[in-house]
């Protein structure tokens, strides 16, 4: 059996999974069955918000705010990790703040967010920005200061200028650290996403959980926790395939 | 040909590591000089300063005291007339075979057609022609070297600056390898400074072998190599050559055990 159909195997073995236990559960009444919706229940609601345009909506919303807000984070990452871990007195200033903040659980200043720049798109992409800042700034840091100073010298030997160092050495170097680092962005962005939009927003997917409890409509939040999941897999997939065409140097042997 | 000074000249190089106060002295007042498209091999216990000593030349350290001089200028920092061939190959690995020996044209911005040319070259030179595409994963160590060696030349450095290039080789490998270097050099007339633990790979290849004082450095006698181009291991001369360089070695080495 090949990779592909394993995989898809074990999908359809948790959808049976899932399906038995909620029919199951619907059929002995060990709870509510309201609580645990089917597949087919948690399908005929998606079906229902797909026709209506809205499933799309909302899943377009998210996929911009988690777009724009990793977007600004990766390039503020990128820039200031190559420039902190490659000035000394830099570094040395960055370190402790950065010790100090980084363990603050980001949601702690969720409410921040919201005062500052209110309830409207800016609070949500900022907070995702700040949510994935700093570990991929900490990640990308870590892996230019892991290259290799043979590589450095053997390209100065050749005639490499300082920004031809970074350009051609440094960066291409620290490319899989960096890769890293986004798929990490990525993650978390998915991650605080759900949170950002629980509070003051009208569109977005974890609007459309936070209206599923609100309805109590157990199978809009279900709904919406896959749409998730999908949305958080095509992400994954799209950086695995860009990984692989720039490591391709990696799997060559 | 007119007659010129050294091409490099090692005057009174000094260097200490570690704090001032408590600075541990690596090298102590090396002067030496390397005739244009001279083969010089520097032999000496570990840890002794022959790597400290090269980086030296090559720019990437700063000597406490002492200047080293490339064609009469002073050396401060690397450059690429100074090629270097590291040990552990430091290939780029993200860069095919081509890409790796293109990287200092490259860097002058050489026309591709002139930059292929020099690719082809070089690659054909050091027998890798078949393996242009590869990546540096996919090559064995001696291979890897070869491609040290390419890229070194292509970037057409008047110096080769190479430490222990072939110490990370099998012995079969390595004598390959040195068979190679001495009829490219040859055909290149580069000038050479070459770091060994091996006395047979230094009477093998170089004109001039100096061998060094256990730490700090110093250079504790130099042999001339008077021997043909092209060597026989098993010569008469050259075993004499070894054993007496064994000799003047074995006491530096006993001062470190000691
Ligand atoms: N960056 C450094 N900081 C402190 N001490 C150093 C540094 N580099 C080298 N040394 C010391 O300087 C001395 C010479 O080192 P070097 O690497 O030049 O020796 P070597 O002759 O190349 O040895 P080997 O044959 O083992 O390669 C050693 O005692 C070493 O411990
Ligand atoms: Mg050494």
């Amino acid at each position: 059996m090949n990779a592909a159909a394993t995989r898809a195997a074990a999908l359809l073995g948790a959808l049976a999974l899932w399906a038995a236990v909620a029919h199951g559960n619907a059929w002995l009444g060990v709870v509510n069955p309201v609580l645990l919706p089917t597949p087919g229940e948690v399908g005929r609601v998606g079906l229902e918000l797909a026709w209506s345009g809205e499933l799309t909506r909302h899943f377009l919303t998210s996929l911009g705010r988690v777009a724009q807000g990793f977007g600004l984070a990766s390039l503020a990452a990128l820039g200031l990790g190559l420039l902190v871990a490659m000035c000394v007195p830099l570094r040395l200033m960055a370190e402790p703040v950065i010790e100090f903040v980084r363990p603050i659980p980001p949601l702690a200043f969720l409410p921040m967010f919201l005062v500052w720049f209110g309830l409207g798109e800016a609070s949500k992409i900022a907070f995702i920005g700040y949510t994935t800042f700093f570990p991929m700034f900490v990640a990308i840091a870590a892996s230019v200061l892991r290259v290799d100073v043979v590589l450095l010298r053997a390209a100065a030997s050749l005639g490499a200028s300082r920004a031809d160092l970074v350009r051609r050495v440094v960066l291409p170097a620290a490319l899989p650290g960096i890769v890293v680092a986004l798929r990490v962005g990525v993650g978390l962005a998915l991650f605080v996403i759900v949170g950002a939009e629980f509070m003051g927003a009208d569109a977005g997917l974890g609007h459309l959980i936070m209206e599923g409890r609100t309805f109590f409509n157990p199978a809009q939040i279900v709904m919406g926790a896959l749409t998730l999941g999908l949305l958080g897999s095509l992400i994954n997939t799209l950086l695995l395939t860009v990984e692989r065409r720039l490591l391709r140097w990696r799997a060559a042997a | 040909m007119m007659a010129r000074g050294p091409k490099i000249q090692i005057q009174r190089v000094a260097k200490s590591f570690g704090a001032p106060g408590r600075a541990m002295p690596a090298l102590e007042e090396i002067d030496l000089d390397v005739a244009e498209r001279e083969f010089v091999c520097l032999l000496g216990p570990s840890g002794c300063g022959k790597s400290t000593l090269l980086n030296i030349v090559a720019g990437f350290l700063v000597p406490t005291t002492g200047t080293v001089l490339v064609d009469g200028r002073p050396v401060s920092g690397p450059a690429p007339e100074r090629g270097v061939v590291f040990q552990e190959y430091a290939l780029f690995p993200w860069l095919t075979v081509t890409g790796n020996v293109e990287f200092g044209p490259l860097l002058q911005s050489r026309p591709a057609a002139d930059r292929r040319r020099t690719v082809d070259r070089y690659l054909d030179l050091v027998g890798l022609s078949a393996h242009a595409d590869k990546f540096p994963v996919q090559l064995s160590g001696g291979m890897k070297q070869r491609v040290a060696i390419a890229r070194a030349l292509a970037n057409n450095p008047a110096v080769i600056l190479m430490d222990e290039p072939f110490g990370a080789l099998d012995a079969q490998t390595r004598e390959v390898l040195q068979d190679e270097l001495s009829r490219i050099q040859r055909v290149e007339h580069k000038t050479i400074l070459f770091v060994t633990h091996s006395i047979r790979e230094a009477v093998y290849l170089a004109d001039r072998v100096v061998v060094m004082t256990s730490v700090p450095g110093r250079i504790k006698q130099v042999f001339p190599i008077k021997l043909p181009e092209v060597r026989d291991r098993f010569a008469h001369e050259f075993t004499r050559y070894e054993s007496d360089i064994t000799r003047v070695l074995r006491e530096e080495v006993a001062k470190v055990r000691a």
